[in-house]
């Protein structure tokens, strides 16, 4: 930097007074077809953002993003998954090699060692050649990295239950449920366990807004069917028919 | 008029350096997809760029809405979702943002890596855009969280699980994200100001190295 002696300032600043205006580099000093960013590369990545941004709002609005019932901590049995970038993480801790007594090396080892041979990747990798094919090594590792992420991804999404996993989260809406009546005592002594002390669902769906017939309550009680197992009810026939009614009843609301 | 306007500031400012810095530089016909299709992989890192400013633009309007408590965290997200106009759309972009987030800092890493782009000398801008992918990352795990949903909160109680099994100081971490003994309203707080001030302000600065590095170096030469 031209220090000193003749140089001079804008007022007391440290700002240096140029007298006349110096001209940008010109282009054509740069081989190839190069391109001015400011405004003719801009304009042009600008378009390009446009369509980007047109096809982001339409997913937004086709599609609204998901909101589960509010978070309940006393329930127990829900199936926890996370978002589905960390899928692949998520399903590497289901195997016996990297769980139980080897948990520490599906949550610490593998991804830290990931970690930091990604961060260190310059010095692991020093060589000048840049063309991916002249340093199969490097490609070779991160190729196999990738197939691995997609591969526990894909493996973590065709095991888990999506059905269940849908009905564990809805929003059911609230229902006032009179718990004096002779049929929510016996639905607390035979159902509650599962289905939810407002009917709301727990391990089993909810009941609200399902609208079933008594028949079908009976039936689903005594002979189960689906995930529910045979002969939950105890109790006699005239319980069952009261039990039935009333089930029936809220599920309508 | 304009051309005054801008020659009052630089006489002061001395401006036109920073300017070039900033808009006045050469695009080389390499990653140019106008003159090579193919060069359209070097738009991901300015895809990412794009955003992450979606992000910060649709999270700050999220928060004229939201309320980090326990006790109206949902109900504030379920209003927006359901009773403001557009409230839908705003919290949308940021759902979706966040995925095509990280899928396009994903693509810019593998664009990097495959071009062997972060040699000698561009070794300092590659760990700074890795711990920006790290960053990215833990704003998607503590943002998970806000909405206070139910899988919300036990992916989370999941995510804790595994940070407590770090060894030596694994309880520590736990401790110093879940703010008690269990995961409930002073997690909430935490995760909401680590999703909205610590983790962005990190994110600005180290976004602000990458950019500073890049104009410094220019663009990696054709392979």
């Amino acid at each position: 930097m031209h220090r000193g002696k003749g140089m001079k300032f804008v007022g007391d600043s440290r700002v240096p007074d140029k007298a006349k205006f110096v001209p940008p580099k010109d282009y054509s000093e740069y081989p190839g077809k190069t391109e001015v960013f400011l405004p003719n590369f801009l304009l042009k990545e600008w378009m390009v953002g446009a369509v980007f941004l047109i096809g982001f709002l339409i997913l937004t609005m086709s599609d609204a993003a998901p909101l589960e019932k509010e978070a309940d901590p006393t329930s127990s049995g829900y199936i926890p998954l996370p978002d589905w970038y960390f899928l692949f993480l998520y399903q590497l801790l289901k195997y016996p090699y990297a769980s139980g007594h080897f948990k520490l090396i599906g949550t610490v080892i593998i991804p830290g060692l990931a970690a930091l041979a990604l961060l260190l990747a310059p010095w692991l990798d020093r060589g000048f050649e840049r063309r991916p094919v002249k340093r199969p090594i490097a490609t070779g590792i991160m190729l196999l990295t990738v197939v691995s992420i997609v591969y526990l991804t894909w493996e973590a999404t065709v095991s888990h239950n999506w059905a269940l996993s849908e009905e564990q989260g809805k929003i059911v809406k609230q229902v006032e449920v009179d718990k004096s009546s002779k049929g929510y005592q016996l639905y607390s002594q035979n159902c509650a366990g599962c289905h939810g002390n407002n009917l709301d669902g727990g391990v089993g769906p909810a009941l609200i807004g399902q609208n079933l017939p008594e028949a079908v309550v009976e039936s689903m009680a005594t002979k189960g069917g689906g995930n529910m197992p045979p002969g939950v009810f105890k109790g006699s026939e005239e319980d069952l028919k009261t039990l039935a009614k009333f089930v029936s009843e809220v599920s309508k609301k | 008029m304009l051309q005054k306007v801008y020659d009052y500031i630089d006489e002061r400012l001395d401006i036109t350096p920073l300017w070039r810095d900033l808009a006045d530089h050469e695009v080389p016909e390499h990653v140019n997809p106008a003159y090579h299709f193919s060069a359209f992989v070097y738009c991901f890192g300015g895809l990412t760029f794009f955003t992450i400013v979606i992000q910060i633009l649709s999270g700050m309007f999220l928060t004229m809405y939201y309320v980090p408590d326990i006790n109206n965290a949902w109900d504030s997200v379920y209003y927006l979702q359901n009773q403001v106009a557009y409230g839908q759309i705003v919290r949308g972009m940021h759902h979706w943002g966040a995925s095509i987030t990280i899928v396009m800092v994903f693509l810019h890493t593998l664009r990097v890596f495959f071009t062997g782009a972060y040699k000698k000398p561009r070794e300092l801008n590659w760990i700074v855009g890795v711990l920006l992918f790290f960053v990215i990352l833990g704003l998607g795990f503590t943002g998970y969280l806000l909405p206070w949903d139910m899988k919300a909160l036990f992916a989370t109680k999941v995510g804790l699980q595994i940070a407590e099994s770090f060894p030596f100081i694994g309880d520590w971490i736990k401790l110093l994200l879940q703010g008690s003994d269990i995961v409930g309203a002073q997690t909430l707080a935490r995760f909401f100001a680590i999703h909205v001030f610590f983790l962005p302000a990190l994110l600005m600065g180290l976004m602000a190295a990458h950019f500073l590095m890049i104009r410094r170096q220019g663009i990696s030469g054709p392979l």
